[in-house]
Parts: structure tokens; sequence; C-alpha cells
């Protein structure tokens, strides 16, 4: 492998990262305030991946799209946020996981019964399409270093907001000390719909974003809850900093797992035998990292017990 | 687990009344139809569904009775629907599996039973050589028949060097050695990616680094339509060819413009200028308000097979009506069609393109890549 | 407690009746659903153990019932090819014979269960759910990779295990092989929840300082309730294969443990009968709610959502009130 390609397929593993990011922060924002294993984060995903494309396919336009990602995975988390998550916070993780798990089968469902059993099209729009060069001679897609842009000013906007805006005082007051906020006067339950809803715009935001270059369709956001939990667990759970970094972490970790491993084990196995060992390997090599980290962390990178 | 019992005579009485009539002598059957029809695969399942009662009641034939049921695609349900059929519903013949694992979980023992099944998808090889059955028919094609066809047109073109890369499971490596086994060229590398992976930028990394002259690809439903788009827009101009599962109808609509140009193999084409498949393209449009598919077509030809065998023998005699399903004596939408010994078609294997007919992204036949294609796991059956 | 009691009597009256109805009414697939019910129980009474009693919330049960499932298919598919899995220190051809399989399926999810949990439960809370499950996906990946047993296609056993003096391909001796089992396990549940360990077991969820303090090991306590628990699932997991005779990846993916996990929960987390009933109710829904539409999982999902916002304590929990029987 060239010194260029190495740098590229780095590249691959942060934008990766990048990716992984957006899809854990609304995760990991949620646990954080509220204490909750939302395993519906991926419905949240879907569902404003499905808004993008129904809107884009209407309007011809990918702004509108993005828009009504956020608007429509916003109000699908506020939605069910009143009716069913806010008595589960003072549940144990069981509940939560049992009550997450049946609103995955609904959303997923409903959907599908909405949408029908179809790939939906969404594509980048054409502003973005195509790829630019880069310093050093590596060809890299366009639309890919928006999602490093945008992923990078996610996370700004969330380390701002939770650093200076009111709100964030209220949710890191809440993190601490839930009974005592509300003393203070805080609207608690307010406060954690406007945490949650935010959470599933992220989620939905994410959703359409990373729609547009892979497949719109029923059951597209269960692989990527699994790996958004794996990111927030390495990097800490409710920790933003530690969700950033475990995303680029765990990025990294695939990405180059899956290129260099086979071409590990080619140097003293032979070559068909080094291709299966190495990509099998591959596709436990987060799994790994997050199971050995954790042997050693039990708290992920950033969390505290 | 879905019971829903279409009996086809419910929705005949127009057809009836317009003058078209069974034949005479067309004898009954009770079929189990196990297929995907929830979650992320039921597109496929519901198009191998929608083809194959669309064959059911354009045949006039009232004493078919269809019990359909979802597999929710895991295999140890399909296993529980077909243990159901067989045992309480008496069923004669199954058939509507969409996968090869759930297809190797169930075909065993429904024809080890005395039952027939007809494969409408899915043609793993461990039912087609050593673990071929006397009542295993399969009127979609083998696992390799798309891929063998595709090395042989590889060789036409004069290709030097391919880039190979599947997902790392049964199905993807056995789409890989079919393409091997006829391709004559270089090979530049071969890439296994994880099943259902979603982000292909670090593969098409090596694509780009590498010196193939094109990228043979099989990468099925929703991995086919990421890496499709990512392709597209990776700037890397490296042709790509694969079978037709990534290039299906249901699925070009998600892919879109990326996909123009992308040549593919297989046996049906909406466009395919014979009788059978004019009518079938057009009545299926009628019936469902939507374009056919790669599936909906093998959906259709596995209900005329019966439909066909059912003209000719009593279900209940089994020798008898296994030799009219051999016959094979339908109007296949595909063309010319017949069994070979193992039970596998064989058939011609065309390379199609992906071109845009207005505003629609469909596929054009451009060549026949393979003739009266067959598939080499014949020697090692022994019924 | 007392209602408790004849609620767990009523359940395994019917256990023993309805397929017996079954039988005399020449249904041989409702004993086939009963048999698929009784053994998902046992993987759920296994998942009790750990959860219920000890507080341990895995979600990664399903590597147990897998490693079960595959102890039958590699075992049974060589002895079905006659190429012996190995030649050294004796010749091993595999075997058909339950019993031999059942004991390789305990040693081997025990044995995964011990190395999993303990490096699993140097963790709690949330980071214990993850590491479960990431041990879980790891299987998953691992045995959809690996060439040797099938891949994604699995294994395929074409005729059913022996167990002597019975004909295990008769649907209803075969549920009464299950049903057994079931039994012997729920009694030595019973057992094992009065036992010294059990109490001990029971207080360390409730307080695990405290227990440290009387000077009792809490990891090892532990770490000994979740192997057992991986055993009883891993045992189930071999049964399930021989039930659909044919083993998968599938039985290794995360909604394998989140179904089995549904299942404890549904009927009621810590009690003796929560699994039972809870996996067979499942059954019930997933045959019933299945006729009404295509987009059953729907209904299923609000029931799901019903019981955790309405119904504390499972099923158990509703009809026989909040206190745990055998605590």
């Amino acid at each position: 492998m060239s010194l260029l390609l190495f740098i590229e397929q780095v590249l691959n593993g942060l934008q990766f990262g990048v990716m992984l990011f957006l899809m854990a922060a609304g995760l990991t924002l949620i646990f954080g305030v509220m204490g909750l294993i939302n395993l519906a984060h991926g419905s949240l995903y879907m569902i404003g991946a499905f808004a993008a494309a129904a809107v884009s396919a209407a309007t011809g336009s990918f702004l509108l799209g993005l828009a009504a990602s956020l608007a429509a995975a916003a109000a699908a988390g506020a939605l069910i946020e009143v009716v069913v998550i806010r008595r589960l916070y003072d549940k144990d993780h069981l509940d939560q996981v049992l009550a997450t798990f049946a609103l995955i089968l609904i959303f997923s469902e409903g959907t599908r019964w909405v949408f029908g059993s179809f790939p939906l099209y969404l594509d980048v729009p054409s502003y973005l399409a195509g790829s630019v060069t880069l310093p050093g001679g590596i060809e890299y897609p366009l639309y890919r270093l928006a999602i490093i842009a945008i992923g990078l000013l996610v996370a700004a906007g969330l380390f701002a907001l939770i650093a200076w805006t009111r709100i964030g005082i209220q949710i890191r007051a809440g993190e601490s000390d839930r009974e005592m906020i509300a003393v203070l006067g805080v609207n608690i339950s307010a406060l954690y719909t406007i945490v949650f809803a935010l959470g599933a715009a992220l989620a939905g935001f994410a959703g359409a974003l990373i729609g547009a270059i892979q497949s719109v369709q029923v059951g597209m956001g269960e692989p990527v809850l699994i790996l958004a939990f794996v990111v927030i667990v390495i990097g800490g759970i409710g920790s933003i900093k530690g969700a950033l970094v475990g995303a680029i972490l765990v990025g990294l970790t695939d990405t180059l797992g899956r290129t260099l491993l086979p071409v590990a084990f080619d140097t003293f196995m032979t070559a068909s035998a080094a291709n299966a060992v190495g990509s099998a390997l591959a596709s436990m090599s987060i799994y790994i990292l997050m199971a050995v980290l954790l042997v050693f962390k039990p708290t992920g990178l950033f969390g505290s017990a | 687990m879905i019971v829903k019992k279409l009996i086809a005579a419910a929705s005949l009485a127009a057809l009836s009344a317009a003058g078209l009539s069974a034949p005479a002598m067309a004898g009954g059957a009770k079929v189990g139809m196990i297929t995907t029809l929830s979650g992320g695969g039921a597109a496929l399942g519901i198009d191998v569904r929608d083809g194959f009662m669309m064959a059911i009641e354009q045949s006039g034939n009232k004493d078919i009775e269809v019990i359909v049921e979802d597999s929710q695609r895991k295999p140890d349900v399909a296993v529980q629907l077909a243990d159901k059929m067989v045992q309480s519903d008496k069923v004669d013949v199954l058939t509507g599996i969409i996968w090869s694992n759930i297809a190797m979980a169930v075909v065993p023992a429904v024809t080890a039973q005395g039952k027939f099944y007809i494969s409408p998808n899915a043609g793993p090889s461990g039912l087609a050589g050593k673990g071929c059955h006397k009542n295993y028919f399969n009127v979609s094609w083998q696992n390799d028949d798309f891929n063998e066809a595709a090395g042989n047109y590889a060789n036409d073109e004069g290709i030097g060097k391919v880039f190979l890369l599947a997902p790392n499971y049964p199905a993807g490596k056995d789409m890989i050695a079919g393409f091997k086994r006829t391709y004559k060229g270089e090979i530049s590398e071969e890439v296994y990616t994880k099943l259902g992976q979603t982000d292909y930028a670090a593969e098409i990394a090596q694509i780009r680094a590498s010196d193939a002259d094109l990228v043979y690809f099989f990468l099925p439903g929703g991995m086919g339509i990421s890496f499709m788009k990512q392709y597209a827009g990776s700037g890397v101009d490296k042709p790509v060819m694969g079978p037709a599962f990534s290039f299906d109808q249901g699925i070009l609509g998600a892919i879109g413009d990326a996909a123009l140009g992308v040549k593919n193999t297989s046996h049906w084409s909406k466009d395919l200028d014979n009788a059978a498949n004019k009518a079938f393209v057009k009545d299926f449009q009628d019936k469902y308000g939507r374009l056919p598919s790669l599936y909906a077509a093998q959906g259709f030809d596995a209900g005329l097979l019966l439909v066909s065998a059912l003209e000719k023998a009593d279900i209940k005699d089994a020798d008898a009506f296994r030799a009219a399903l051999e016959e094979a004596d339908f109007d296949s939408v595909r063309g010319k069609f017949k069994f070979s010994p193992n039970h596998h078609p064989v058939h011609d294997i065309y390379m199609r393109e992906v071109v845009k007919e207005g505003d629609v992204v469909t596929n054009r036949v451009i060549g026949v890549a393979s003739k009266d294609h067959t598939n080499i796991y014949n020697a090692e059956c022994k019924m | 407690m007392q209602r408790e009691t004849l609620i767990n009597i009523i359940v395994l009256a019917l256990l023993v009746l309805f397929p017996l109805w079954a039988w005399q009414a020449d249904e041989p697939f409702m004993i086939t659903l009963a048999t698929r019910a009784v053994i998902l129980a046992l993987a759920g009474v296994g998942l009790n153990l750990a959860l219920g009693l000890g507080g341990m919330v895995s979600f990664g049960h399903a590597v147990f019932f897998g490693v079960g499932g595959y102890a039958m298919g590699i075992l049974a598919s060589h002895a079905q090819s006659y190429e012996p899995i190995f030649e050294w220190p004796f010749l091993f051809e595999g075997s058909k014979f339950m019993p031999l399989i059942w004991l390789v399926a305990i040693l081997s999810s025990g044995l995964a269960a011990l190395a999993i949990g303990a490096l699993s439960l140097r963790t709690s809370g949330v980071y214990f759910i993850m590491i479960t499950l990431a041990f879980g996906q790891m299987f998953f990946y691992f045995t959809i990779s690996w060439p040797a047993y099938g891949g994604e296609d699995g294994l395929s056993v074409y005729v059913r295990n022996g167990f002597p003096g019975l004909n295990t391909l008769d649907p209803i001796q075969f549920y009464g092989i299950c049903l057994a089992i079931l039994a012997i396990v729920l009694f030595a549940m019973s057992r094992l929840a009065r036992s010294s360990f059990g109490l001990a077991l029971s207080a360390a969820r409730q307080n695990e300082e405290r227990v440290q303090a009387v000077g009792i090991g809490v990891f090892r306590l532990r770490l000994m309730a979740f192997t057992i628990s991986g055993a009883i699932t891993g045992l189930a997991g071999a049964l399930f294969a021989d039930l659909n005779r044919f083993v998968s990846p599938v039985m290794f993916s995360w909604q394998t443990s989140g179904e089995i996990m549904i299942f404890v929960i549904l009927g009621g987390v810590g009690r003796l009968y929560g699994p039972v009933i809870g996996a067979v109710l499942f059954i019930v829904l997933e045959h019933e709610l299945g006729g009404l539409s295509e987009y059953w999982h729907i209904y299923l999902g609000a029931l799901l959502l019903g019981v955790v916002l309405f119904a504390r304590g499972g099923l158990i929990g509703v009809l026989a009130g909040r206190e745990v029987a055998h605590d």
C-alpha cells in the first residue's frame, strides 16, 4: 500500500468517524441529561432520512429536505417523549430497553406502511456532487468533505450550547442534580421534552445527510443504532467530547482494520486465507476495541461512574 | 406470521366471465408460500408473491389454493412455517423463499418429506450439487449463472484486470467464485466486506489505487444502493459490472442516475422481445401500478410452471407430477427455458445496461452474455 | 405469593394438557409451537437468573444460545458426514446422541459465559449492557464470515438427534423431553433461589456494599451466577437447534438477545415462572397477531409498550401482585 493511499484511508477513517459522531451525538445527549437508553434512536434517524427523501422528491430541493428531516424527527421525538418516554425516566434500564425496542417495531412497520417496502431515492445536490483534488493529489468526494465540515460544526454547536446558553446551564444542572433544579423553578418536564426533541432532530439530520450517500430504506436505523452505542460507550456515556473522540476512534479502527488487516495477514499466510481471516477479523474489530477498552476503563474514556 | 388465505378463485369471476375458462383436466393443488413480507427485505418477497399470484389467477385454475406466510427473513421462523404447512395445512407444494440461507434451512427438510419445492429465487450450490433432490425445482437461477456469464462477457470485451468486491458470506463468495470460473484475465484485488456494510469509502479508495480495468461486484439490496451512490460521487471512472441483483427495478429507483451505463447480467429484462414477456409486463403494471422486477418475473414463472404441470398430471401422483414439472411446458417470460438434469434452468443470460427512459431509470438488453447457460453442478447431482 | 404459586401450577398444567389435546386432535403443528415456547422459556429462565436474581442486564445472551446451538450443529453434522472432529487424543466423529450433545452445549456455553462474564463484570449499568452486546456482535460476525460450518447459510442436520428409548422425530415425544428439562431446571432454580448462594446474589443486587461487608466476594458470586445462566441458555440453544434441525448465525444476533430479554420482562423479572409465561405469550402473540395484518409488528410493539408502562412486574406482577415470591 502506498503512502498516499494510506493517507487517504486515514482521511476516510476520520470522515467515517465524523459520520458516526453525527449519529451518536443525539443519543449521548439524551442519555447524559435524562439517563435514558433510547433504542429508538435509529428509528428517528430513519424518519429523518424518509422525510428528507419525500420532501426533496416533491420540491426538488435538498435543503428543504434537510429542513424537513429536522422538523419531522424533532416532531416525532417530542411526540414520543410526551406520550411514552417521560414515563420511563424513573424506571430502570431494563424497562427503557423494552419500551424503546417496542418503539422500533412500531416505527419500522409504520414507515413501511406509509412509504411502502421499496427503498427511496435521495441524492446529493448537484452543487455538492463530484470530487475535488486535495493537496498531495488525493481526489476526494466533495460531499464527504461537506459531511466532515457539518459534523465538526454540530460538535462545536453542541459544546457552545452546553457551555454558554441558558438551556445548556439547565442541562448541566439537570445532569448533576435533578431534584435541585426542579426546586429552583426550572420547568423540568419542558426541559426534557426540548432536549429529547433536540436529540431526535440531530438523529434525523444525520439520517438525511448520510441517507443521501446510502440507502434510504426501512431498517436502515438498526445497524446505525448499534454503531452509535459502540461510539458513546467507548467515549463514556453522556459526554459530547467522548462521543466525538469515540466516533473518530471507531471510524479509524474500522476503516484501517478492513484495509490493513488482509494486507497484514498476507505477509505470513496464503493470499486467500489471509483474505478470509483478515476480513473476518475486520468485521469484529470495533467490538473487540470496545470490549478491550471497557475491560481497562469500565466507564469509557470520558465517562463518570 | 401472515395467515392470509388467498384463494385464487375469489378474484376470478371477472376473468371467467370474459370467456377465459380453465382447461378441463387441470387439477388443483395446495400451495404453501413462505416469503419475506416484513422488515428490510420485504420488497423482494412482495414482488415474488405478486408475480406468482398473477400467474395463478390468469391460469383460470380455480382449485389452486395458496397460503402465504411471512418468514420475517428468519431461518428459524421459516422452518416453523414449513413444519406448519406440511403438518397442519397439508400442502402439496412449497415455494416463495428469497434468501439462500433460508432455502438451505427449509428445502432439504421439505423435500425429504416428499413435498415439492419450486424455487422462485435463490439457488445456492448446496442444493444444486450433492444436495440436489428430485422434488426440488429451481425456476430462477443457480447462484453462479449470472456471474459465469459475466466472466464470459469480460473475456469477450478483452478486460485485462478486474477488482472483485462482495460481502463476506457464502452467497458472496459463491458469486465471486462463479465469475472467476469463466474469467480468464487477471485479478487485481479481491475484497470481502462486512455483510450489511453501508459505507464504502475505503473500498472505493482501494479501487482507485488499483490497476484494474473493471470493477465486478455483488452487493445485494441496500449495500448495492450505498455502493453505487458513493462510487458515482467518488470520481473514479473505472467501469463497474455485476449480477442483476443490484440493478433490479425495485432498487434502481433509489440509486437513480448514479447507475446509468452500468452493465449487469440477468436472465430476464422487461424489454425482452417475446409475447409472454410483453403481456406479463403490461398486465403486472396494470394490476399493481409499478414496473415488474426480476423477482416478480421469477414469481410469475414459478406460477406458470406449477400451472403447466397441474394441467398434465395429478399432484397426488408424485412421479407423474414430477415428470410434468421436468417438461417445463410453459412460456417463460425470459424466452427459452428448460430444466437441466439437476432441475435448474438452462437459459440465456443477457447483458443489460442501465438506461433512462423518460424519467424512469431502468434496464435495456444489449446482448447475450451466455447462450443456453447451465450450471456445473449437474455432474455432482445424483437423484 | 399464594396467588403466584397458583398461577405457576396453572401454567405448568397447561403446558402438559395443551399438547396432549393437540396430539388428540391431530394438530402436530400446535405441538411444535408449544415446543418452541418451552425451549424459548428455558432460554429465558437462564437469563432470568442473571437478570432477575443477579441484576445483571445482559444484552448478549444470544451468544450462549448460539454456542449451544452450534455445539449441536457441529457434533451432529460431523456424525452425519463421518468426518472426525478430532483424531487426537482419541478419534471423535461427532455424535447424534442427545445427552452428550446437551453436555457439550452446557459446558461450552458455560465456558463462554465464564470468559465473557469475567471481562464484562468489571463494568456495571449501561456499560455492562453494552459490553455484553459487543460480545454478541463479535460472535455474530465471526460465524457469518467463518466458512467451515456454513457461514451465514448455517448448518442443516437432516434427522433429529436421538434419545435412548424415544422417537424424537415424533413431535409429542420431543416435546416431552423439552418439557421435562424445563421442569427440572425450574425446580433447580427454585432451590437455588432459596439457597445461601441465591440469597447472597439477590442481596448483592439490592445492596452490593452490605454483602461485600459481610465478607462475600460479590464479583465471584455474580460470575458464578452468570456462568450458570449462560449454560442454561446454551442448553436451550441446543434444543432449539434440534427443534429446527438447523443452526445459523441468526441465533447470535442482537435481536435474539432482545427477544430472550422480552420473554423475561413480559412475564415478570425475577419471577420463577416469568420467562415461561413471557415466552408462551410471545409465541401466542406472534401466531395470532400475524394473522391480523402484514404490519403486525405495530400491534406487537404497542402491546409491549403497554406492558412496560402499565403492567409493572410483567404479567405475573399484574395477576399476582407486586411482591416477588422467592425473594
